[in-house]
């Protein structure tokens, strides 16, 4: 067991500067208004540093930064910008623990899990992007004798992120690793709840990256969010968040023809089939443990399996069991290495997972565990906590209908493979779905059933590089977390060549 | 007996509203569904957010102090899961939400639910 010492206090292995301003052009520039945020953890919920409270202004000089270095970046080999992000995970892997805990002191997860995942994977997007890029390739179709079409990828220019709370780092790299190998300049918006992570990860690698390549803007979302989506000199709008913001992102980019790529959020179905009890052995563990992995980061995680779908032959047993799983996490300080539940990112946050708790109550669902916010002791009083809640109802109720990104799961059985999916996919979303089962032609089956753009098999909560990630339905655009995200950072350029020296006889 | 309402605001929204309609102009809400700062109800300038055939007007809230109605909209998909409930705008000590209007004070709104009686249910069908 590890406890790390809080940033900014003795013992710490990583600490925060007490205020960061934008990152423009390869240096910090203070905000065009002078004016700064308090940036609180949600550990304890006081300031630990302040951050520039940008607006138009900034975001023009940003976009002035990053068209001075387009060009030249994306005329770079492939070689050279792939050197440049293993440079870039290898530094970070090196700073891998510094990292990790400056994750949690900003977000609240538990450190055991950017230590294991947020961190590490990060690290391998960066090496996954480098990698592939250097493989990718242009196409030449011979068309006739005389006349060849070849197809290159040419990148966007420059392209606007936008970064959501939940994995502030990571979810950062999942956008800038495809961007940056694709050869794109970058204006980056981190979110206003989780602003300063990033900063720490630039103070490790901005020394690694051309000046302009990557430009970060901090701020709130209407005042720096939307100068940046609706600006008419990116080529792209990649954004993370909620339906109607990203309905929003895509009226902007209607008025400037542009695209976008837009992960929106879940409501995922874990199913629980009736075998999964057939013995008591490790894959019926694993399978408990599934069901509890909707309280991992506070289920504050688009996929979060926030609906368990039992088989009514085991619905009891198995349910009483995932309950007994779930009652044993341990929640506390997000810096212990043993906490397995932390804080929310946030104070709305945890308001918003309470007034779902009461109409969850209201609705009639039945609280099996939790159902409150947890009162921590000491100076994580002041913290955002809520207790893993496990209720069960029926899957017309709010709570099993929307997205409540914290540690809340809804329960409901159902008879036959048919009626599973039926209310598996009876949602308006389709980002994540878990399937548990030992038979794999009904594993098969189910999986290609669901409504969703990615089904975990008697797995949950993976996040490789090279497996495609993003939704279907109302869960957004796109797909990110694989080498076709290339494609969505880069033109397609024809040059149709011909060899012939005689006229085409037209004219 | 008061006429019955999908929405209602409280005393603390109101005024929170007063005073973003007095700095910014006439306003909007869009309920958001979905991720992260989703759930929760976006505040923007009236007209910002594009409504259309895919939305709902779920109430035109009158604010005493603000002119206008004050429209509250959500997507007609995710209405016909709540459509059973009443929404209480409310406000919160808070940080982020998209692009909505009150979030650099320090504020986020909030929605409080409860069940539509029988008696609202049939007057608002």
């Amino acid at each position: 067991m590890t406890v790390y010492a809080a940033p900014g206090t003795d013992g710490a292995i990583v600490n925060y500067e007490s205020r960061y301003d934008h990152f423009i052009g390869g240096e910090y520039v203070p905000p065009a208004k002078g004016r700064y945020f308090a940036n609180p953890s949600p550990v304890t919920g006081e300031d630990f540093t302040e951050i520039a409270r940008g607006t138009a202004a900034d975001v023009e000089r940003a976009l002035d930064a990053a068209h001075g270095a387009a060009d030249a970046w994306g005329r770079t080999s492939a070689a050279e910008r792939s050197i440049i992000l293993n440079k870039i995970a290898d530094r970070m892997e090196a700073n891998l623990e510094r990292l990790a805990v400056a994750e949690s002191w900003e977000n609240g997860k538990p450190v055991r899990e950017t230590l294991a995942a947020d961190i590490p994977l990060a690290i391998d997007h960066f090496r996954y992007f480098a990698a592939v890029v250097r493989a990718q390739e242009g196409t030449a179709g011979e068309l006739d004798e005389d006349t060849v079409a070849y197809h290159f990828h040419e990148p966007l220019g420059v392209v606007a992120q936008i970064i959501p709370w939940n994995f502030p780092i990571l979810m950062a790299v999942w956008k800038l690793a495809p961007a940056l190998a694709a050869g794109n300049a970058v204006v980056l918006k981190p979110a206003e709840q989780t602003p300063a992570s990033i900063h720490y990860l630039m103070s490790l690698i901005a020394d690694l990256i051309p000046p302009g390549v990557v430009n970060i803007v901090n701020g709130f979302g209407v005042e720096a969010g939307k100068p940046l989506a609706s600006s008419n000199r990116v080529a792209k709008v990649a954004f993370t968040g909620e339906t109607t913001t990203g309905r929003l992102i895509m009226q902007y980019a209607s008025e400037n023809l542009i695209p976008v790529t837009l992960e929106l959020g879940g409501k995922s179905p874990n199913i629980f089939f009736e075998d999964v009890s057939r013995a008591d052995d490790d894959f019926f563990d694993k399978s408990l443990e599934g069901f509890a992995m909707f309280a991992l980061n506070q289920g504050e995680v688009c996929t979060c399996p926030s609906r368990a779908l039992i088989q009514q032959s085991i619905y009891s047993d198995f349910l009483a069991a995932g309950v007994k799983r779930v009652e044993n996490l341990r929640q506390g300080n997000p810096l212990d290495t043993d906490t397995q539940v932390g804080a929310q990112a946030s104070n709305d946050q945890l308001e918003k997972i309470l007034s779902y708790l009461d109409i969850g109550r209201q609705e009639g669902a039945r609280v099996l565990l939790g159902g409150a916010r947890a009162e921590l002791p000491g100076n994580l009083s002041g913290g955002y906590y809520v207790q893993p809640t496990v209720f069960e109802g029926s899957n017309s109720m709010r709570i099993f209908q929307e997205e409540i990104f914290g540690p809340v799961v809804a329960c409901t059985s159902f008879a036959d493979f048919a009626d599973g999916i039926k209310i598996a996919n009876d949602t308006l979303y389709g980002l994540g779905a878990g399937v548990w089962t030992r038979d794999i032609n009904q594993a098969y089956r189910a999986g290609r059933a669901i409504k969703a753009g990615r089904v975990w098999t008697n797995a949950y909560h993976l996040y490789p590089a090279h497996a495609a990630f993003g939704g279907y339905k109302q869960s957004g655009l796109g797909r990110e977390n694989h080498k076709m995200m290339l494609d969505h950072y880069q033109q397609t350029k024809n040059l149709l060549v011909s060899y012939s020296p005689k006229a085409m006889g037209f004219f | 007996m008061a006429r019955a309402t999908r929405v209602d605001v409280t005393p603390a929204a109101a005024d929170l509203m007063r005073r973003l309609r007095g700095e910014h102009g006439p306003l909007m809400f869009h309920q958001s569904g979905g991720c992260c700062d989703g759930s929760a109800p976006m505040c923007y300038l009236e007209g910002e957010f594009r409504t259309g055939s895919s939305d709902v007007l779920l109430e035109s809230l009158r604010i005493d102090g603000v002119a206008e109605p004050i429209t509250f909209w959500m997507s007609a998909a995710q209405f016909e899961l709540w459509k059973h409930t009443h929404l209480t705008v409310d406000v919160v000590p808070g940080r982020g939400s998209g692009f909505s209007l009150e979030a650099p004070e320090g504020v986020r709104f909030l929605i409080r639910s409860r069940l539509l009686t029988e008696r609202e249910l049939s007057e608002l069908s």
